[in-house]
């Protein structure tokens, strides 16, 4: 339930970007080799906005597929399944992560 | 309290409203953004909003417009900006941190307290020791660390699942950082949220239990990635348990190639010494070798 801590964060970047106005929807990129539950995320952010000026917002969440690139032969591999961290091409474990592990708030909707 | 409204794009989410006066009966309560609710808008009226004007989004669906503000802001921003404070505190202080890491009941504080046996004497060491609600485990370290910091993470909403960087800096705050050497973070027993969390320790480490499964690397990878080095601990069980010792080191593999792994029995001792060599190794690197491990 780490989700309930991300969403304080999450609250605490959107005031400060907004300032007093009011939020319709919070931008999120979350790469899939983060260990984040959208719907867990989406409840937990209910919890921490209600009763808030962020009241009644919601968050909108863009999955980034988790890609590793080999340092052996370049190729990227695109994870699906197991989050085995392997070329697919050469079957190499030599690989540096492109995409999988973003956790950004990229923008804010608000209303005017 | 808030209500909960489903809406027409599938989203759902709760308002703050002001019920009196408003008649709720009847089931055709609508809420789209026409409705006729006591939502504040004030707040934003006087607002001019040209300085937005390029960052206009698409609020097609929307009766009132919608400005789009960039933000990219990393979510983990303020946990790693504590985090690398308390890295520059233990650093200052000539102190080696490590956050131990485990699921709940693979042997993190039989294995502190069989490591701070063997360091008495010959290492100062500190523990700061994160427990949900009790001081059951400080209790059975007390006496034999250097120092110890206890860390009750059920003051919060519910209890906390793991340390964040924050909780660790109030724990050192409790602690003599210049009288220890090394400092051992025991985290809250979990696999899964403790792994997202920075706490500004130089190293990463995890129990990991013979009586777990062989599978668990491939179902914890964030965990078991981002570790330095991992302890296999209850060998002494090993005749007695189906586990498969070469497959689960074949799954770690997988998830992790570069982590250390030691077979120990925290009960025995059996295995314990490559475990100590290796928390030495990370105090006589301290101030060379030991960057800043994301």
């Amino acid at each position: 339930m780490h989700e309930l801590s991300l969403c304080r964060s999450i609250a605490g970047i959107a005031r400060r970007a907004v300032a007093d106005r009011k939020v319709r929807t919070i931008n999120l990129d979350i790469g899939e080799l983060r260990q984040v539950v959208p719907e867990t995320l989406a409840h937990c952010w209910q919890l921490v906005a209600v009763g808030t000026a962020l009241a009644g917002s919601r968050l909108e969440v863009n999955r980034i597929p988790a890609v590793v690139r080999c340092l052996e032969c370049a190729t990227d591999t695109t994870l699906s399944g197991l989050p085995i961290l392997r070329c697919a091409s050469c079957q190499a474990t030599t690989v540096e992560i492109v995409s999988g592990e973003e956790f950004t708030v990229t923008s804010i909707d608000v209303e005017v | 309290m808030g209500r909960f409204h489903r809406h027409d794009d599938g989203t759902v989410h709760a308002h703050e409203h002001d019920h009196d006066g408003h008649d709720h009966s009847g089931q055709g309560h609508s809420h789209g953004h026409d409705h006729s609710h006591e939502h504040t808008h004030n707040d934003v009226a006087g607002i001019g909003h040209d300085e937005h004007a390029e960052l206009i989004g698409d609020h097609s669906g929307y009766q009132t417009g919608s400005e789009r503000i960039e933000v990219l802001e990393a979510i983990f921003a303020e946990n790693d900006l504590a985090a690398d404070a308390n890295r520059a505190e233990f650093d200052a202080a000539g102190v080696s941190a490590v956050n131990l890491m485990s699921s709940p009941g693979a042997g993190k504080t039989a294995l502190l307290a069989r490591t701070l046996a063997v360091l008495q004497g010959r290492v100062r060491v500190g523990i700061v020791e994160g427990d949900v609600e009790t001081a059951i485990d400080a209790d059975r370290l007390n006496g034999l660390a250097a120092q110890l910091s206890l860390l009750n993470t059920g003051d919060g909403f519910g209890g906390e699942c793991h340390l964040d960087a924050v909780m660790v800096a109030n724990a050192i705050s409790r602690l003599d950082l210049d009288a220890l050497d090394l400092l051992l973070i025991e985290n809250v027993g979990n696999l899964v949220c403790p792994a997202e969390f920075d706490v500004g320790a130089h190293r990463k480490a995890m129990v990991a239990s013979v009586t777990e499964g062989e599978d668990k690397p491939l179902k914890y990878p964030v965990m078991f990635r981002v570790v330095d080095a991992v302890v296999v601990n209850k060998i002494d069980l090993l005749p007695y348990l189906d586990f498969e010792l070469e497959l689960f080191l074949a799954n770690l593999k997988a998830v992790n190639p570069k982590a250390a792994v030691f077979l120990v029995s925290a009960r025995t001792g059996e295995g314990i010494e490559q475990w100590i060599d290796w928390l030495l190794a990370q105090l006589d690197g301290k101030t060379s070798t030991l960057g800043h491990n994301s």
